[in-house]
């Protein structure tokens, strides 16, 4: 091994590296141009507002799955943030006890469970014992995603809090409960809000647990017992379509669904950063 | 981080009353119990249950049948497992040398500037949603496989069974390279901390004696990493068995066992997104239920000693610090 | 007796912080000089710009020459990976490497400058050089956290020998070790002058008092006065080392 050969190494493993990092963000390149290029021209006030329509028929839209995708996520934020931050902070309150190790390990171990997995869950719970797609089902299967997620940042964010803190107000007659509220929850609202909007930002966009729980829907929200059309499987079935128009509204849908995860990260992104 | 909190659990001990603060001690731990442990039972539950029916028909055999057919009732789960492993494999394959080359750029090579704009970039990536990444996927990667990656695979290595043709746009190929898309954010942001952990005096010392900066980075920046380098890959192979909606819209959902790479295949997550709603007999749905269980089992194994190493790999840091 | 290392006119810094001001000294070779001086005052910066290492952090500049046997480092034609090789350096808190073994720790220099050939011998030699083959001969195989912090640090002299530099520079060596461990270091470095040339830094007057043929203070940036240890010691020349030395400041 001579210098030369060991120099020719080096500015090879260089190499290597900066091409990683091209090859990893051509596709990302590819995928937001073709979004917007093929997108854009979708877009328009109907699309956004109106009804889909049949295959080859003009005029139609994504409205109601626009629509469906808010109500969906808000039934599974109505189920899971009180679930997630509740657990959450137990296991940053009380660190030492049994139950907060196994609560860990299993809300750790919880986070890797396949998205499709908790569609089944969500319909052997809710779909066959109530006899139908719901939103409510969809909501229940976005909220088995989002419950792991939301206990772990909260937790995380209560535990940020200096001990100095917790310490003074224990230290002022304060009970534990009160402290806990008012001084940790308090100090940490931030931590969690970001923990939770994230998490929101994430199952916003899932498609496998609606799949057979929420399923589709080609009209208006009509009750929470009732299937209902969402962003992303409108997207996927207009995508795995024969027609070429579905094909092009498919594009449209995903630019809306990016626009609002991005939209979503970038300001919470920039929010935290002013806050720090 | 350690976490000076009082340590005593009001519950210690035998004499406690319902003062506020066991009440709110008790609340919380209930609403912990529910939120995880009755999640995770549940759902455990209803699995073993769903699956119930084609358990007791076919035993163990399921997992190694590759008789897929609702019209005759016969079902088997091979062609399935072997789609998500050689799926996953392969995206591990690509996925793994690049996300290292992508941690090694950001924190040894990148200059800052540089540095500040490409890695919010790379974790954009991770942001898209899979159900989008898959459209990209039929409409421009799956074209570009089959006329510009497939032909010269097959030209120049196709002596080897892996790589024969004809060869098809959807394809286990394809799958791989987007779950290698997918995959790399997560194992290139928790390699970059493991990198960044890694002791400044520890890369001067290999420095001093004259060794180069990938000499460097191989021998030692990268063992000393090895262990959290090693979770990264577990959280992403985890990530790559669980993908539903990018496999199944690029891969080409046929139950049958190809060894051509070129060829279509079925993962265990697409099945289930494609014949859940179509399963028409109970023995079919539970099936795929059963599926689903098989695939959890697997990625609940695989998580597990992710967590398990990362776990014993901190120990050690702290050990030597 | 000739001059190893010339320095002239050596400024370097961070950015916009000028930490080496106008340093020219001589290192004699074959002899033992010590670095002293009060915290900050750039001894580290120093030894680092000797071997290139101070050009590693990413605001770091350098400006003047460093002649080793009379041809600059900092020329444009010298490799920084060659000078490394020649001019070694054992740090302040020992570092061994923990995923290798104590062999292989030693044997990581000669394999990648090409030194593939009885490494077994050079691994030995480099011990025994260190003074520690008796204590791990029988465990080479065994990893580097098992040894003590004065163990570790002999490792990391053995490791540093196995290249063949030709000056070691010692960076506080013995900061983090106990008295005795400290005895033994020294003792060591006493023997190794004979075949090296040794610069050492250390905020301990009386280690340089003890091992150091020549001596340098530093203070703030600049290199005040510099001659043999004795001279240093008993008859400083500027008010500023009998300051020093003295103890009424740093």
């Amino acid at each position: 091994m001579n210098m030369l050969s060991r120099k020719a190494m080096d500015r090879l493993f260089t190499f290597f590296c900066i091409a990683s990092t091209a090859l990893a963000i051509i596709p990302l390149g590819s995928m937001l141009y073709t979004i917007f290029v093929k997108g854009f021209s979708v877009i328009s006030i109907d699309f956004l507002t109106k009804l889909p329509t049949p295959a080859r028929e003009a005029g139609g839209g994504f409205g109601n799955a626009i629509q469906g995708s808010f109500i969906v996520v808000g039934i599974a934020s109505i189920i899971g943030i009180p679930l997630g931050i509740g657990a959450g902070m137990y296991l940053a309150e009380f660190p030492n006890s049994r139950l907060s190790r196994i609560v860990s390990f299993t809300a750790d171990v919880l986070t890797g469970v396949p998205s499709i997995i908790t569609g089944i869950f969500a319909y052997l719970l809710i779909v066959l014992r109530f006899g139908g797609f719901s939103a409510l089902a969809g909501g229940v299967a976005l909220a088995t995603m989002m419950i792991p997620f939301i206990v772990r940042t909260t937790e995380e964010a209560m535990k940020l809090v200096p001990a100095e803190l917790r310490e003074a107000s224990l230290a002022l007659g304060a009970p534990r409960w009160k402290t806990s509220l008012a001084v940790v929850l308090s100090t940490a609202r931030f931590g969690i809000i970001t923990g939770v909007l994230l998490t929101i930002a994430r199952i916003a966009g899932e498609t496998a647990p609606l799949l057979f729980t929420a399923f589709n829907n080609r009209f208006w929200f009509d009750g929470v017992m009732n299937p209902v059309a969402t962003l992303p499987v409108m997207i996927y079935t207009y995508a795995i379509s024969p027609f070429e128009d579905w094909h092009a509204q498919a594009w449209g849908g995903a630019l809306v669904l990016v626009a609002m995860i991005l939209v979503l990260n970038i300001g919470i992104k920039l929010a935290a950063g002013r806050r720090w | 981080m350690k976490l000076r909190v009082p340590s005593f659990s009001i519950l210690n001990g035998k004499n406690w009353k319902f003062t506020p603060d066991t009440l709110f001690q008790i609340f919380l731990g209930v609403l912990s119990i529910i939120s995880v442990i009755v999640l995770a039972a549940l759902l455990l539950r209803e699995l073993i249950k769903g699956s119930w029916p084609a358990l007791s028909t076919f035993g163990l055999e399921f997992l190694f049948s590759t008789a897929w057919n609702p019209v005759t009732g016969e079902f088997g789960a091979l062609p399935f497992i072997y789609g998500t492993i050689v799926s996953s494999m392969l995206a591990l394959l690509i996925g793994v040398p690049l996300s290292l080359g992508i941690a090694v750029y950001l924190t040894e090579i990148a200059p800052s500037r540089v540095r500040a704009i490409l890695s919010p970039v790379v974790e954009l990536l991770a942001a898209i949603p899979s159900v989008i990444i898959g459209l990209w996927g039929i409409f421009v990667l799956a074209p570009f496989v089959r006329e510009h990656l497939a032909p010269p695979l097959m030209n120049y290595l196709g002596f080897l069974p892996l790589f024969k043709g004809p060869a098809y746009g959807y394809s286990v190929l394809t799958a791989g390279l987007v779950l290698a898309i997918m995959i790399i954010p997560i194992i290139s942001s928790v390699s970059r901390e493991a990198i960044l952990a890694v002791p400044s005096l520890q890369k001067e010392g290999s420095l001093a004696l004259g060794a180069t900066r990938f000499e460097t980075i191989i021998s030692v920046v990268l063992p000393y990493a090895k262990g959290a380098i090693f979770g990264a890959v577990m959280l992403g192979l985890g990530r790559a068995i669980g993908e539903t909606m990018a496999v199944t819209m690029v891969i080409g959902n046929n139950p049958q066992i190809f060894t051509s790479l070129l060829h279509p295949g079925y993962t265990m997550a697409a099945v289930i997104a494609n014949e859940f709603t179509e399963a028409t007999d109970d023995v079919y749905l539970a099936a795929l239920i059963e599926i689903g269980l098989v695939l959890f089992a697997i990625s609940m194994v695989v998580n597990i000693i992710a967590r398990v190493i990362t776990w014993k790999y901190l120990k050690l840091e702290e050990g030597l610090s | 007796m000739e001059n190893k290392i010339e320095v002239l006119d050596l400024n370097a810094g961070f950015g916009s912080t000028h930490v080496l001001k106008n340093i020219s000294i001589n290192i004699p070779k074959n002899r033992v000089t010590a670095i002293i001086g009060p915290s900050g005052c750039g001894k580290s910066t120093f030894v680092r710009c000797l071997n290139r290492i101070h050009e590693l952090v990413p605001s770091a500049w350098v400006n003047g020459r460093v002649l080793l046997d009379g041809k600059n480092i900092y020329d444009s034609d010298v490799d920084p990976v060659d000078i490394r090789r020649r001019v070694g350096m054992v740090f302040q808190k020992p570092n061994p490497f923990p995923a290798m073994s104590i062999y292989d720790n030693i044997a990581y220099g000669p394999k990648i400058h090409g030194m593939k050939a009885k490494l077994d011998e050079v691994v030995e030699d480099s011990l025994r050089k260190a003074a520690l083959w008796d204590e791990v001969k029988h465990r080479l195989k065994d990893g580097p956290l098992s040894l003590s912090g004065g163990q570790q640090q002999r490792l990391c002299i053995a490791r540093a020998l196995a290249v063949e530099p030709e000056v070691i520079l010692f960076d506080e060596p013995c900061s983090a070790l106990d008295p005795v461990a400290t005895a033994k270091i020294e003792d060591l470095i006493l023997e190794l002058k004979e075949n090296y040339t040794i610069v050492i830094v250390t905020h301990n007057m009386q280690q340089a008092a003890r091992i150091a043929d020549f001596t340098a203070f530093f203070l703030m940036g600049e290199l005040i006065e510099y001659g043999e240890t004795a001279q240093i010691f008993e008859n400083p020349r500027d008010k500023r080392t009998e300051d020093y030395i003295t103890g009424r400041f740093g």
